[in-house]
C-alpha cells in the first residue's frame, strides 16, 4: 500500500473543506490536499439549484452549483490538490488516513488533518417515524440530486417536513421536478425561516403551512400513498395522500472519522468538541463547518473553513495541542453553543453560534462558570434551527482551572 | 407427462430456497415459485441470529430441526461465503424469577442435546458486556449462538439451485392448485404450471396454499416483530448477543450486534390479522426505547438507522407443520415461525426424506451440486473497498458508491449481473447493502438508482 504524505489533509470539498485549503496555501502551507469521495467538488451546494450563496464569504450572490464550481476553482487556483472519488475508510495505528480510490488502497499521512464532512439530516428511522416502509420518501439531498443531477421527475403530490430554509429550498426542487407540495408541516408555532418565502410557496404552490404538526405514520405498500398527520395540541389525527415525502432539516453531523479517531464529542451538537481554532481533544485532528454541528448555510461553513485554516497554521509553526480545556455547555432549552471548548492560556476569542430548542423572545443570556457570571446579554430572539452569535471576550475570563462554563437563559418570552 | 415439473416448490424464502437446493441435488426437474424476489417475504426481516436451538421445546421437530439445521448452515456459511459470527449469546436475567429460571433453562438445553450453556458470574457478566444497563442479576452462556446474514442464504440456495437446473420463477404468484389425473396445475399469475408433486414453503401463505391443495389443519396468524437498527458508531457497545429469559409472562427484547457491524434492539410480538402488515407503530418503537433504556442506556444515545418489521408465520400449534402426503402427492413446510432460518437446511433433509419415503425417485445428479461463492456484505472479512488487490484487477471495486455502507461500483455490478439479479432497488438492497446505512440515501439514493438503471437495465422510473 502507497502511504502519501502531506502538510495538511483536509476530509471534505464542501464550502468549509475548499475555504480551508484556500486560506492555508494563502498563508504559505506547502501541500495541502483536499479528499472527497463525490465524482465533484463542492458539498452540498452542487445540488442545491437555488440562489443565495456566496454572500458573506464571496461578497456575491451565486446559485449554489455556480457557487459550488467556484469554490473548487478557487482551492485549485490556490495550489491545493483535489482528490475526487476518493473515501477516507478510516485511520490506520499511525493516525494517517485510509483510503479507497479507483486506484486502489492507500494512506496519506498529514501534519495535521481538517475534518470538513459536512452533516446529512436525519432519515426517516432516526426520526423514528411509524408506518410502512415504501419508496417515495427521501430527505432533501436526495431529492436535490434526483432532480437536479438525474433529472428525474419525482411524484406528484408532495409533503415537506419541516419549515425551514432547506425546506422552502426543497419546495422549489419539487416543483421543478413536476411535484407539487401540498403541504409543509412543523412541529413549532411557527415556520423557521424569512415569511415571505411562507407567503410565496402559498401563493405559487398553494402548499398549505400546518405548524403544531407532526408526520405520525406512513402508508403504502410499494409506494408512499399517505401520511398520518397529528395536530399536536388537540390531538387530532388526519391523513393526507401524497406519493412523495421529503423529510427535511433536522440535521446531525457526519462524524464518524472523529469518532473513529477518539475525538471526543459535543454532546449539544453531536459533532466534535472544538475550542475558537477548531481544534479538536485529538492532538493534529482539526473540524470545520457543518460537522461541527448540523447545518449552517454554505458561506458560514466557508467562513468557518477559513477561520480554522488559522488554528492549523498555529499548530504546524508547533504551538503545543490544549490539553483539558475547560467545556462551555448549554442549559434546557438551548441546544448548543459552538465553538464548546476553552483552552488554557493564548487564546484568540472570536463569536460563539448558539442556538436554543424553542422559539424564545427577549432572551436573556448568561455565561457562568462556577457561579461567576462572565457574560450578560440580550438577544431579540432564538429561533430553532438559526443560530445566534454572541462576541466572547469573556473567554479571556475563563479560568482554566475551574468548572465547566454553563450558558443559560435567565429571562425570555416564549412566542405563542 | 411431457412439459412437467417433477417438482414444484412455493415459495422461495428460506424454507422453499433450501429446499431446491437439497432437491436439486438428484435428477428432478424443479421450479422454484416466489411472487417476488427470492427471500423478499419474511425470510428478509428476521432477527439474523442463527440458533443452536438450546431454548426449544424437548422432543418437537423444531428443537430437533434447529439443532441439525445450527450445523449445517455453520457449514455453509464457511463455504459459499455467507457472513455468519460466533458471538455466542448471553441470557441476562434482570430479576429473582428469571435467575432462578436459568438453571432449568440449562437443563433444557442439555435434553436438546446442547451441553455448552453455563451459568455465569455477575462480575463476569458484566466484565464481558460493560455497557449492560445496572441491574442485571445473572447470566447463562450459550456460546454457540451466532450472528448471521440474513438476506445472503436464500439467494446462495436459490442460485445453487438454478445453477443446478431449477427453474427459478420469480414474480409468479400461486393462485389457484388442482389435481389431474397424473400432475398438478398450478395457477399463476405467468399461466398455468404442472408439476407431479408440490411443495408448499409458501411462509405466511402456507395455510391459503395447504387449502387450496384441499387440506385443512392450521392457520397462519402473522406475528408482528419490530426491530430497531442503531448506528454502526454503537457496534462497539456490544459483544454478545443478549437475550431475553423467557418467563411466561412478559416476552423481553434482544439486543444483538449484526454481521453488518450494527446493533439491533427488538423484536415486539404482537398477533396481527393482515399478512401484508409490516408497518411499524409508535407504540412499539417507543416500547423498545423503552426495553432499551433499561438494557443498554448508552444505546440509545445513538441514531437509529432503521426500523422495520418482520411477521412470523406463526400458527395455532406449537410444533413446525411438516407433512408429506404421498397419495396426493403434496408436501408442506408452514408454521414455521421464527426459526426457519436457522432450521431450513435440515428442514430441506427432512423434506427430501419424506418425499423418499412417499414414493418420489431419488436419483444423484452425477457431479453433484455446482459449488457457488456469495459476495461478501459481512464485516467480519475484507469486503471488496478495503481490497488492494481486488481494486488493482478491476477499478471498479474501488468506486464507492454507498459511502454509509461503502458499496462500490463492482458490487452493484456483479449483483446486476449474478445469477438472479435483483429487480427493485430493494433487491439491490439485500445483495449488496446499499442504501442501508445511516444516510438512507440523502447522499447516495439518486446515484445508486441510476447504477442500478445502468447495470441492471432496470426502468429507473420504478426505483425511486
Amino acid at each position: 500500500m502507497v502511504t502519501d504524505r502531506a502538510d495538511v489533509a483536509i476530509v471534505g470539498a464542501g464550502p468549509a473543506g475548499l475555504a480551508a485549503a484556500v486560506e492555508l496555501r494563502r498563508r504559505g502551507v506547502g501541500s495541502v490536499v483536499v479528499l472527497d469521495r463525490e465524482e465533484s467538488a463542492g458539498g452540498i451546494p452542487r445540488h442545491a439549484c437555488h440562489s443565495g450563496f456566496g454572500l458573506r464569504d464571496l461578497r456575491r450572490v451565486l446559485p449554489g452549483p455556480r457557487y459550488a464550481a467556484h469554490r473548487a476553482e478557487l482551492a485549485l487556483a490556490a495550489g491545493a490538490e483535489l482528490r475526487l472519488r476518493t473515501q477516507v475508510t478510516g485511520w490506520n495505528a499511525q493516525g494517517a488516513l485510509e483510503l479507497t480510490t479507483p486506484t486502489g488502497r492507500h494512506e496519506l499521512a498529514a501534519d495535521a488533518v481538517v475534518l470538513a464532512t459536512g452533516c446529512r439530516e436525519r432519515p426517516r428511522a432516526a426520526r423514528l417515524i411509524a408506518g410502512t416502509r415504501p419508496q417515495g420518501v427521501m430527505n432533501t439531498g436526495m431529492l436535490q440530486q434526483l432532480v437536479y443531477l438525474a433529472h428525474e421527475r419525482v411524484g406528484q403530490r408532495a409533503v415537506v417536513v419541516g419549515a425551514e430554509h432547506v425546506s422552502y429550498s426543497a419546495l422549489l426542487t419539487l416543483h421543478h421536478g413536476g411535484a407539487r407540495a401540498v403541504a409543509m408541516t412543523t412541529e413549532l408555532r411557527h415556520q423557521q425561516s424569512l415569511a415571505a418565502f411562507r407567503v410565496g410557496a402559498a401563493a405559487r404552490f398553494g402548499t398549505r403551512l400546518r405548524t403544531r404538526t407532526a408526520v405520525t405514520a406512513i402508508r403504502g405498500d410499494r409506494r408512499v400513498q399517505a401520511v398520518e398527520l397529528t395536530a399536536l395540541d388537540s390531538g387530532r389525527v388526519h391523513e393526507v395522500e401524497c406519493d412523495v415525502l421529503v423529510l427535511t432539516a433536522d440535521w446531525v453531523p457526519d462524524h464518524e472519522l472523529a469518532v473513529l479517531a477518539g475525538a471526543e464529542l459535543d454532546p449539544g451538537t453531536r459533532g466534535p468538541a472544538v475550542d475558537a481554532m477548531g481544534r479538536t481533544s485529538r492532538p493534529a485532528l482539526f473540524a470545520a463547518g457543518n460537522v461541527l454541528h448540523g447545518a449552517e448555510p454554505a458561506d458560514v461553513a466557508a467562513l468557518n473553513g477559513r477561520h480554522v485554516a488559522g488554528g492549523v497554521l498555529d499548530h504546524l509553526a508547533g504551538s503545543p495541542w490544549p490539553l483539558a480545556p475547560v467545556r462551555i455547555m448549554c442549559a434546557e432549552p438551548l441546544a448548543w453553543i459552538v465553538p464548546n471548548r476553552v483552552p488554557a492560556g493564548r487564546y484568540a476569542p472570536g463569536r460563539h453560534r448558539l442556538r436554543s430548542r424553542e422559539e424564545l423572545h427577549d432572551v436573556r443570556v448568561e455565561v457562568r462558570q462556577d457561579g461567576r457570571c462572565l457574560h450578560r446579554q440580550r438577544l431579540v430572539r432564538l429561533v430553532p434551527g438559526r443560530s445566534a452569535s454572541i462576541p466572547a471576550p469573556w473567554a479571556a475570563a475563563v479560568d482554566p482551572g475551574g468548572g465547566e462554563v454553563v450558558v443559560l437563559v435567565t429571562r425570555a418570552r416564549r412566542w405563542s | 407427462m411431457s412439459g412437467a415439473f417433477d417438482v414444484a416448490i412455493i415459495g422461495a424464502g428460506d424454507v422453499g430456497s433450501a429446499i431446491a437446493r437439497e432437491l436439486a441435488r438428484y435428477e428432478l426437474r424443479i421450479a422454484l415459485l416466489d411472487r417476488g424476489d427470492v427471500g423478499a417475504g419474511t425470510s428478509k426481516a428476521n432477527t439474523a441470529i442463527l440458533h443452536t436451538g438450546f431454548d426449544a421445546k424437548p422432543g418437537t421437530l423444531e428443537a430437533r430441526l434447529v439443532a441439525r439445521g445450527h450445523r449445517l448452515l455453520s457449514d455453509y456459511a464457511a463455504q459459499v461465503g455467507i457472513p455468519i459470527e460466533r458471538t455466542g449469546a448471553l441470557l441476562v436475567a434482570w430479576d429473582d424469577e428469571q435467575l432462578e429460571a436459568l438453571p432449568a433453562i440449562g437443563e433444557r438445553a442439555r435434553e436438546n442435546g446442547y451441553d455448552r450453556a453455563a451459568l455465569i458470574a455477575l462480575d463476569d457478566l458484566y466484565r464481558r458486556e460493560p455497557h449492560l444497563g445496572a441491574g442485571a442479576v445473572g447470566a447463562l452462556e450459550v456460546p454457540d449462538e451466532s450472528i448471521v446474514c440474513p438476506w445472503t442464504p436464500p439467494l446462495a440456495w436459490a442460485t445453487q439451485a438454478l445453477l443446478a437446473g431449477v427453474a427459478v420463477l420469480r414474480g409468479t404468484r400461486v393462485v389457484g392448485l388442482s389435481r389431474l389425473a397424473d400432475c398438478w396445475r398450478l395457477d399463476t399469475s405467468g399461466g398455468p404450471v404442472l408439476a407431479r408433486w408440490v411443495v408448499n414453503a409458501a411462509g405466511l401463505y402456507s395455510d391459503e396454499v395447504h387449502r387450496m391443495a384441499g387440506c385443512e389443519g392450521f392457520t397462519i396468524t402473522p406475528r408482528r416483530g419490530e426491530l430497531v437498527v442503531f448506528d454502526k458508531l454503537a457496534r462497539p457497545l456490544v459483544s454478545h448477543i443478549l437475550l431475553p429469559v423467557p418467563t411466561g409472562i412478559t416476552k423481553g427484547v434482544l439486543i444483538a450486534p449484526t454481521v453488518f457491524g450494527n446493533v439491533l434492539l427488538g423484536p415486539t410480538a404482537e398477533d396481527i390479522e393482515d399478512k401484508e402488515d409490516r408497518a411499524c407503530t409508535s407504540e412499539g418503537l417507543a416500547r423498545l426505547r423503552a426495553h432499551g433504556a433499561r438494557l443498554m442506556p448508552e444505546l440509545l444515545d445513538h441514531e437509529v438507522t432503521a426500523t422495520y418489521a418482520g411477521l412470523r408465520a406463526a400458527s395455532e400449534h406449537a410444533d413446525y407443520q411438516l407433512q408429506v402426503d404421498g397419495g396426493l402427492a403434496y408436501a408442506c413446510a408452514g408454521g414455521i415461525r421464527s426459526t426457519g432460518l436457522s432450521a431450513a437446511m435440515a428442514i430441506a433433509e427432512w423434506m427430501r426424506d419424506a418425499l423418499a419415503g412417499a414414493g418420489l425417485a431419488l436419483a444423484e445428479r452425477a457431479g453433484g451440486l455446482p459449488m457457488v461463492r456469495m459476495p461478501n456484505i459481512g464485516e467480519a472479512l475484507p469486503r471488496p473497498y478495503a481490497r488492494d488487490e481486488l481494486i488493482a484487477e478491476d477499478p471498479a471495486y474501488g468506486k464507492v458508491i454507498c459511502f454509509c455502507e461503502r458499496v462500490t461500483l463492482g458490487e452493484i455490478r456483479d449483483a446486476a449481473r449474478s445469477a438472479i439479479p435483483p429487480r427493485d432497488l430493494d433487491g439491490l438492497r439485500r445483495r449488496t447493502r446499499v442504501l442501508t446505512g445511516r444516510c438512507q440515501g440523502f447522499f447516495c439514493g439518486a446515484r445508486v438508482a441510476r447504477e442500478l438503471a445502468r447495470e441492471g437495465g432496470i426502468d429507473i422510473g420504478g426505483l425511486r
